[in-house]
């Protein structure tokens, strides 16, 4: 396995350290703990945080800037980070019309984000959290710690930092981020493992003529193992999982999200858009808006994700709305 | 035979000992259900109090705990930082004002540092979790408190119930944390967590024998 590295603990922080190197008009580091925080935060509205473990780049430092996210709490490697950052951040972009947590669906986000909101909260500051949850690899049931939250998280923080930005109050924007997370459904799938920097090597291992379908995006296995099919198959069978759990209806106006999981050319990420839009066409669905590339990815994983989020009018709109982020940026 | 105030703390550096030479065996266990981090993050941890412990100067058992349990909640990460945290600033409640530690004093401090750990992640016996090991060490300290067991052979008894949980979560299906979007196909497979609560228990029995040596 070969990575560019200096010193194999300090990944993350020099990471960090060029991002805002490359883009000092977007952020800033805070000054004690991790965390990337708008060059500009303070805001006069509504402050949007979110975080987790390190290794999905561009989710979340690069999602932080105008009309997206205030601050971004990275941990190390696929570990979510602690509770101080959270707090740390939160305070230091909060410009007192309150915070909203936009944590994924995993055990060890959810406690961390959970003692980080227990902690302001103490201190008057108000507060809020939703916990995406949009993989539908993962059977949500009393058994399971819930479903993941995946690429659903990218759309989600492009709508509702875009609500924010706008100017919505901190219940308005976390029940439209409530609403988001309810609509939008994803799937991924894996090619090849990936290799967390300090263990050094593959966290699993796939045969030559293999395939994982219904990877999470830390590299844990996902729903079941099978021989590698062409890609029009694969997309279609991830597609109509997702299709099928919200359910996605003819007629319904979606935003079409192909994802890559960091290791896979944007040549096939457009192939197998092309086998989506085609099932979904259909399937009577309507690609009223669309997303491909490596935003929010397993590492050096080769692989996709898919995500369909039905779109309403508010939706689309704050989707279209001026974003500039190192991440994402249009209209500005 | 009871351990002072650094009696503790050697307990604690042989903990931090233990988890570095373990690291890559843990982040194996949880490579094959997990996200390959547990060692890694453990190791870092206590790396980290093994540095503040040095630093500091303590009056009670109470105080080295909440150290050690801030600064786990501040370096470990993932689920285990909280977890591993919460059991530390529980155990340093029933520790406060204590200088040493005795078979009664840590049965009741490990028993309400498991406490903090059930109703922070909610896991149940059986759900292939640490508190599948840590439970049965907890049964074992208070038999042992009860029976008036010195510290050393209650640690004995402790670390041998942590052994036979620990083993007992390889044919469990998880339940509660990353490993429970596997299904069926965690099982076949311990715990890391378990795992590591198991080493834990095991260098502070070490520490307990040596200082009774």
């Amino acid at each position: 396995m070969k990575k560019l590295l200096n010193r194999v603990d300090d990944v993350v922080v020099e990471s960090l350290a060029g991002l805002a190197a490359a883009h000092p008009c977007l952020v800033k580091l805070h000054p004690s703990v991790k965390a990337v925080l708008r060059a500009d935060a303070p805001g006069d509205k509504v402050a949007v945080v979110s975080g987790g473990g390190s290794g999905h780049e561009p989710l979340h430092g690069g999602y932080v800037g105008y009309g997206m996210l205030d601050a971004a709490c990275p941990g190390e490697v696929f570990t979510s980070p602690t509770p101080d950052q959270m707090y740390e951040a939160a305070k230091a972009v909060d410009g007192g019309k309150g915070v909203l947590f936009i944590v994924k669906n995993y055990t060890g986000d959810v406690m961390n984000f959970q003692m980080a909101a227990d902690m302001l909260a103490g201190e008057g500051i108000a507060v809020e959290q939703v916990v995406v949850d949009d993989d539908v690899a993962v059977q949500d049931s009393l058994y399971t710690a819930g479903r993941r939250g995946v690429g659903g998280t990218v759309l989600i923080e492009k709508i509702v930092g875009a609500k924010a930005q706008a100017g919505g109050s901190l219940a308005e924007v976390k029940s439209l981020c409530e609403r988001v997370n309810s609509q939008v459904r994803s799937m991924g799938m894996a090619l090849t493992s990936c290799a967390v920097p300090a263990a050094g090597k593959p966290t699993f291992e796939l045969g030559e003529d293999e395939m994982e379908i219904g990877i999470g995006i830390h590299g844990e296995p996902g729903r079941k193992r099978m021989k590698l099919k062409p890609a029009k198959e694969i997309v279609e069978m991830m597609a109509e999982a997702i299709v099928a759990d919200l359910p996605f209806k003819a007629g319904d106006e979606v935003l079409a999200f192909l994802n890559g999981m960091g290791g896979t050319p944007q040549m096939e990420l457009y192939l197998a858009y092309n086998d989506l839009a085609n099932f979904l066409a259909g399937k009577g669905l309507k690609i009223a808006r669309s997303l491909v590339g490596n935003y929010i990815t397993s590492l050096e994983m080769q692989g996709f994700s898919i995500t369909l989020l039905k779109l309403d009018e508010e939706m689309k709109a704050l989707w279209d709305a001026p974003v500039e982020t190192a991440g994402l940026r249009w209209g500005r | 035979m009871k351990l002072d105030i650094q009696g503790v703390i050697k307990a604690l550096d042989a903990v931090g000992r233990s988890l570095a030479e373990n690291k890559d065996y843990l982040t194996e266990l949880d490579s094959a259900i997990g996200d390959a981090d547990h060692g890694i993050n453990m190791n870092r941890g206590f790396q980290k109090v093994h540095d503040r412990l040095t630093a500091g100067s303590y009056a009670d058992l109470g105080a080295v705990l909440k150290d050690v349990g801030m600064t786990l909640m501040g370096s470990v990460g993932g689920a285990s930082g909280p977890l591993y945290g919460t059991m530390f600033m529980k155990m340093s409640s029933r520790l406060a004002g204590r200088e040493e530690l005795d078979t009664p004093s840590l049965a009741e401090a490990v028993e309400e540092g498991l406490k903090g750990i059930v109703a922070l992640g909610r896991a149940n016996l059986q759900d292939k979790t640490m508190v599948d090991s840590l439970t049965p060490a907890v049964e074992a300290l208070k038999r042992a408190a009860s029976e008036g067991l010195p510290l050393e052979a209650a640690l004995e008894s402790a670390v041998e119930a942590a052994r036979t949980g620990m083993e007992s979560t390889i044919p469990l299906v998880a339940r509660k944390g990353r490993a429970s979007y596997l299904g069926e196909r965690s099982a076949g497979h311990q715990d890391p967590g378990a795992t590591s609560v198991f080493l834990i228990l095991s260098a502070i029995l070490e520490t307990a024998r040596e200082e009774t040596a």
